[in-house]
């Protein structure tokens, strides 16, 4: 009858089935950029209509967000360094890059997250008007996908720590790489749009 | 306080009792609920349910799944057609008719979210799966497991819709939920809430299935099959799995902050606080007129396979179909302002937007002619996919040539929102998408099923979907020339749009004979099975791969890969063996490759729906339950390794010899 | 040409056997040049089309009759399917009708702007629309009155319409008079119309505003200018009520089948409070009541009420106010960091 495929492994097409999974993962990736793109639209549209309350530019500290963007955009190179790792084969090591990886995704979301916080003490919520309604929305749709995606790291050091590297999670990190990288693009485009011409 | 932490905003008062038509629709939803639940009991066969079809991730299953819930939903969608046709007919003058607006209003509205969400969509994505992977000679899609979960979740979001009708209410807004209208600051019941979930969560399946169908067209076509070589079918679903990828993603941002306005105040939409309704009018139009076209497209494929097989002729200008998909495919995306020109934007604008809208009319206008001379010095068999060929043609003529008329912007502020556009959009949407469907679903049933539909039966249905279109349209465009507009409740005699309307509800009536005469055609044809089996598996004398393997099709589809060199690989193939005299290779089996079936996607899509109605409801905790759900699942297929097994080449001869066997 | 026309157009009534005792198609009846030039378009626009879809329609049934499997006389050419000639012509044919119509589209859709001033020389009325839930409320400036449910203009003279809405998205529409176009909350459109022949007609919303929709009609009387003019002295002398700012503010309480009044004042500026009230706080709204060019010809989805109303705004916006609102005058709007 039928055997599990296992015993076969990386042999026949498993090879063709990575590329078209990945080329799958792709294709997502560029989906959701246009979810971000729409976002951005929407924002664009809606920015100035502030209904009297203070815009953007009053409400964010420039060299803040700078220390958010620094702490990501390092994230990203850690991480490449984790994908370098991997493909020599040191398992520690890969599991070390993605420690630190983590840790300064970490520090970013939090480091967002207490901007909200401040800016919704201070009565500045998402409800003050719609332009901060764009906002919260842009950065924290962002921000949304960055916890997932540490969310998805931690699952994948569990699984490197279980499994070894296995040509399985030489494909799962990659379609994380791709994920994480993708997002940095995201926020240097937030970062541009929303905080520095915001600011000018 | 405790009761509102369990319940959230759900009480016994959110089930409408004093309603007897909306009780009566419950009560004979729920006996057919009991009936099934009853039958799987007594038949015992909730693991055959579950293993068979729940948790399978084969996509001729998947399929059949998909054609299942949009027949379904085209009876309600349709008793919602009924019920308005009715109300129109009768409420005239001093009479108000049989329904209030507020339940009026619920049912248009639910009866464009269900034609085109819970029918049309899952109707294509059914056709989709059942030709697609075996037009391309392939085993399966790309991502199995995600197909079966793209199928689950939009079977819950038409489970939500379905919800809505007793518990609660659905959104009184119109198919688009316009805001502000669909704020919290007019709309504070829970019928628009229903409505956002129903969509995110099938919308989210949908978008899968684009990319999942997108890929396995990409890479998983067999070995000499270039883009030039694929079957048009297959390219119109390319061309429409590019749309869904690109617009979908605008539908989810739309819906999300319509949500993100009714449940945390924000301001997008709003009236007040700086928020611009135009805004979600552009964004929901950018997503909705691709939508248009994701419909079509495959409609236009199937009706191009159909008119080749029915000639026993090459479709004509195979090159030049492909081009005019890809024109209408780019096109589709820089039109959305004309559902919209009433709004003020300027002259140049509209006059850009009109001028795009016509230009898609070209391509389109060479399509037709292209099936025309494909029908051209061939041998033509009037059978019921044909018949709705040909239907399509002429009535598609029709309404085009309506809506390049209304594509003029001028014309257009006297059309707009008129029974007129009413009448267009279902004159292209019946006699284009509904026609196509239903000639797919008469082609490629004996593949599926391994038995021809009865012919008679079909032709009837047939007769009676299009003269009941006419009686049903024709009567609107007039009305719209009158000057009534679409979506009223009542209306004065002295309009003179009673006779129409009259007419109008006769139609209605035929076409309801015309369902009718489908689901006799279903059973009789299942009664007559054996009279009607398939045993060659090519029971047209068909062009494309699909028709070279038995009917139905073993679960791994092919028992060798196919390696073709032309478009038409299974005709030419067929006329090499009748040079050869017959004499077929002996098949060469090797082990082949499957994914196992997992109930994961059945069950993420069930916390979604938890999670969908949770968020309805109010009910925190409940929507925790099903979001972890949701995420738990996930993780824990993560780690499952035993996803996937070999089936033996022993084992694939000794299948394909019992098929062989029972042909002869 | 026009004789064409009418010829099609006795076509058109008898093709459809149920239509048109009388001709009550109000598209096919304008009272109105715009309504006029509308109508001669939308039947020029077929005739143009009709070009293509009669042959291709005879050509479906002639084809596949001809070419039935029992017809063995006929030729079968199983492998003919590319033909260049051919194919150029289908590609050619609709692009040239393509091509006029885009044409005709083109300079239509400029002759036709409904914010175009109409090139009459008669200096026109001004007429301010507020759509509300749901009954259409009407305000004159210059005579100082408002009607509800019912509007009277003159013949022959042009009619600018500025038209808002203080309750979900509605759609204004005279159809004997010409098109439509949307009434919305924080954005005024307008709509420039002139009626030709006196008499009554219907005028109605044409997008689905919410339970009340239906009954969200009203009579267009076009009078001759001396028979307005009395009306209006009539409304200024005999109507008991005024359209102050409290007034307004019940009627914008949703109502169904209201019949028609007539108010002989109205708050000046009403409309323009209307319009901006949804874009800034009521409070800073006083300081702007007298501001020029408030709402000003704006023209374009996107400006209608971004760019420089809100430029406006930021203008307005005191320091002093700015601070009431989100700190309750106390902590200045600064981050803390």
């Amino acid at each position: 009858m039928s055997t599990p495929a296992l015993n076969h492994h990386a042999h026949d097409h498993h090879h063709d089935a990575d590329s078209m999974d990945i080329f799958g993962f792709w294709v997502y990736i560029m989906s959701d950029c246009i979810l971000f793109a729409i976002i951005f639209a929407a924002y664009a549209v809606i920015h100035n209509n502030t209904y009297g309350a203070p815009g953007i530019k009053e409400l964010t500290s420039l060299p803040y967000v700078l220390g958010e963007t620094i702490a990501l955009l390092a994230s990203s190179f850690t991480y490449g360094m984790a994908i370098l790792a991997l493909y020599k084969g040191y398992k520690n090591r890969v599991m070390g890059w993605l420690m630190i990886t983590f840790l300064l995704g970490l520090t970013f979301i939090v480091m967002e997250v207490n901007e909200f916080v401040h800016m919704y003490l201070e009565g500045h919520s998402w409800q003050a008007s719609a332009a901060l309604s764009g906002f919260f929305t842009l950065v924290g749709t962002h921000g949304f996908h960055v916890s997932m995606g540490l969310l998805w790291m931690l699952i994948l050091m569990v699984q490197l720590a279980k499994n070894n590297i296995t040509p399985v999670m030489m494909k799962r990190l990659t379609y994380l790489g791709l994920f994480w990288a993708f997002l940095d693009i995201v926020w240097i485009f937030v970062f541009t749009i929303v905080y520095l011409m915001g600011s000018i | 306080m405790l009761e509102q932490l369990i319940f959230g905003k759900l009480t016994l008062e959110a089930i409408p009792f004093h309603n007897p038509i909306i009780m009566g629709a419950g009560a004979v939803m729920g006996l057919i609920a009991a009936i099934i639940v009853g039958a799987l009991f007594y038949y015992k066969k909730w693991g055959y349910l579950w293993h068979e079809w729940l948790t399978s991730v084969d996509h001729k299953k998947i399929g059949i799944m998909y054609i299942i819930l949009a027949f379904v939903m085209l009876l309600r969608g349709f008793s919602d057609a009924i019920m308005m046709r009715l109300q129109q007919a009768m409420a005239v003058g001093q009479h108000t008719g049989y329904l209030p607006p507020e339940h009026y209003d619920q049912i248009f509205t639910a009866h464009g979210v269900i034609m085109i969400f819970f029918m049309a969509m899952p109707f294509m994505f059914g056709l989709l799966n059942l030709a697609v992977p075996l037009q391309i000679g392939a085993r399966d899609v790309a991502f199995p497991y995600l197909n079966s979960l793209s199928l689950w979740l939009t079977v819950v979001g038409a489970m939500l819709v379905n919800i809505s009708l007793v518990v609660g209410d659905f959104a009184a807004t119109g198919w688009l939920a316009y805001p502000p209208l669909s704020e919290l600051a007019y709309s504070p019941n829970v019928g628009v809430d229903y409505y956002i979930w129903a969509l995110q969560i099938s919308g989210v399946g949908s978008l899968l299935s684009g990319v999942n169908f997108f890929v396995t067209i990409m890479k998983m076509r067999c070995p000499g099959m270039t883009l030039m070589k694929m079957p048009i079918f297959t390219w119109a679903a390319l061309a429409t799995m590019i749309l869904v990828i690109l617009a979908f993603p605008v539908l989810t941002v739309t819906l999300g902050m319509l949500f993100l306005d009714r449940y945390f105040g924000m301001h997008f939409f709003t009236s007040d606080f700086g928020g611009n309704a135009m805004m979600y009018i552009n964004m929901i139009w950018i997503w909705g007129h691709p939508e248009v076209y994701i419909l079509i497209l495959p409609a236009f494929g199937i009706f191009s396979e159909v008119v080749a097989t029915f000639s026993k002729k090459k479709l004509f200008g195979y090159t030049t179909m492909v081009w005019a998909i890809g024109v209408i495919t780019i096109l589709s995306f820089v039109v959305w302002l004309h559902h919209f020109f009433t709004m003020g934007a300027g002259a140049d604008v509209n006059a850009f937007f009109g001028i795009a809208t016509m230009i898609i009319a070209i391509p389109t206008g060479v399509k037709i002619f292209n099936w025309l001379f494909t029908m051209h010095g061939g041998r033509i068999t009037f059978s019921t996919p044909m018949l709705w060929t040909l239907g399509f043609i002429t009535t598609f003529t029709v309404g085009g040539m309506t809506g390049v008329l209304m594509s003029v912007p001028a014309a257009d502020f006297q059309l707009h929102n008129s029974e007129f556009l009413i009448a267009h959009f279902h004159n292209v949407i019946i006699g284009g998408v509904v026609f196509g469907y239903l000639a797919g679903f008469s082609y490629w049933f004996p593949k599926t099923f391994g038995f021809k539909l009865d012919e008679r039966l079909g032709k009837c249905a047939f007769w009676c979907w299009i003269i009941g279109f006419y009686t049903a349209f024709m009567p609107l465009y007039v009305l719209g020339l009158m000057g009534m507009t679409r979506r009223l409740n009542h209306y004065d005699a002295s309009t003179g749009f009673h006779p129409y309307l009259v007419v109008a509800a006769i139609g209605t009536a035929i076409i309801a004979c015309g369902i009718l005469f489908q689901m006799i055609q279903l059973i009789v044809s299942f009664k007559n099975r054996e009279k009607l089996r398939d045993t060659t598996g090519d029971p047209w004398d068909g062009r494309t791969l699909e028709w070279s393997i038995p009917s139905p099709p073993p679960f791994y589809n092919f028992a060798v890969t196919p390696v073709v060199d032309s478009i038409d690989a299974f005709w030419e193939e067929k006329q090499k063996r009748l040079a050869n005299n017959g004499a077929v290779q002996k098949p060469h089996y090797t082990d082949i490759h499957m994914p196992k079936n997992t109930g994961t996607g059945f069950i993420i899509a069930m916390f979604s729906g938890l999670f969908g109605f949770a968020l309805v409801w109010h009910i925190i905790w409940l929507v925790l339950v099903g979001f972890i759900g949701i995420i738990v699942t996930v993780i824990t297929r993560t780690f499952s390794t035993d996803v996937d097994y070999y089936v033996k080449a022993a084992e694939v001869q000794k299948i394909e010899n019992e098929i062989l066997n029972r042909a002869n | 040409m026009n004789k064409f026309r009418n010829i099609l157009f006795t076509v058109l009534c008898f093709s459809l056997p149920l239509f048109l005792s009388g001709c009550k198609a109000a598209l096919l009846n304008p009272k109105g040049i715009i309504a006029n030039a509308e109508m001669h378009l939308l039947i020029d626009a077929v005739l143009l089309m009709l070009l293509v879809v009669v042959p291709v329609i005879i050509l479906t049934g002639v084809i596949a009759w001809k070419y039935r499997a029992g017809n063995t006389k006929a030729e079968y050419t199983p492998d003919w399917s590319h033909n260049t000639m051919l194919e150029i012509i289908w590609w050619t044919i609709p692009c040239i009708i393509i091509v006029i119509l885009g044409t005709i589209t083109w300079v239509s859709t400029h002759a036709l702007d409904p914010y175009k001033p109409l090139a009459v020389k008669t200096k026109p009325l001004v007429i301010q629309v507020v759509a509300l839930s749901w009954k259409w409320l009407f305000i004159y400036p210059e005579q100082h009155i408002a009607t509800i449910n019912f509007v009277q203009m003159p013949a022959n003279v042009p009619v600018r319409f500025l038209i808002t809405a203080d309750a979900p998205m509605n759609s204004f529409q005279i159809p004997q008079l010409g098109g439509q176009i949307y009434a919305m909350a924080g954005m005024q459109t307008k709509l420039n119309l002139m009626a030709d022949t006196v008499g009554d007609y219907r005028g109605l919303s044409t997008n689905y505003s919410g339970e009340g929709f239906s009954n969200m009609f009203f009579t267009a009387r076009v009078s001759t200018q001396k028979d307005f003019e009395q009306w209006v002295k009539k409304i200024q002398k005999k109507s008991p009520q005024k359209l102050t700012m409290d007034t307004y503010n019940k009627l914008v309480q949703p109502s169904e089948d209201m019949p028609p009044e007539y108010f002989s004042a109205v708050d000046e500026g009403l409309f323009n409070t209307v319009v901006m009230k949804d874009m800034m706080p009521m409070k800073d709204m006083k300081n702007m009541q007298n501001m020029p060019g408030m709402t000003s010809d704006t023209h374009g989805m996107m400006d209608m009420k971004n760019s420089h109303d809100v430029q406006n705004t930021k203008d307005y916006e005191t320091e002093r106010d700015y601070k009431t609102r989100w700190h309750k005058g106390t902590i200045p709007p600064e981050r803390p960091r």
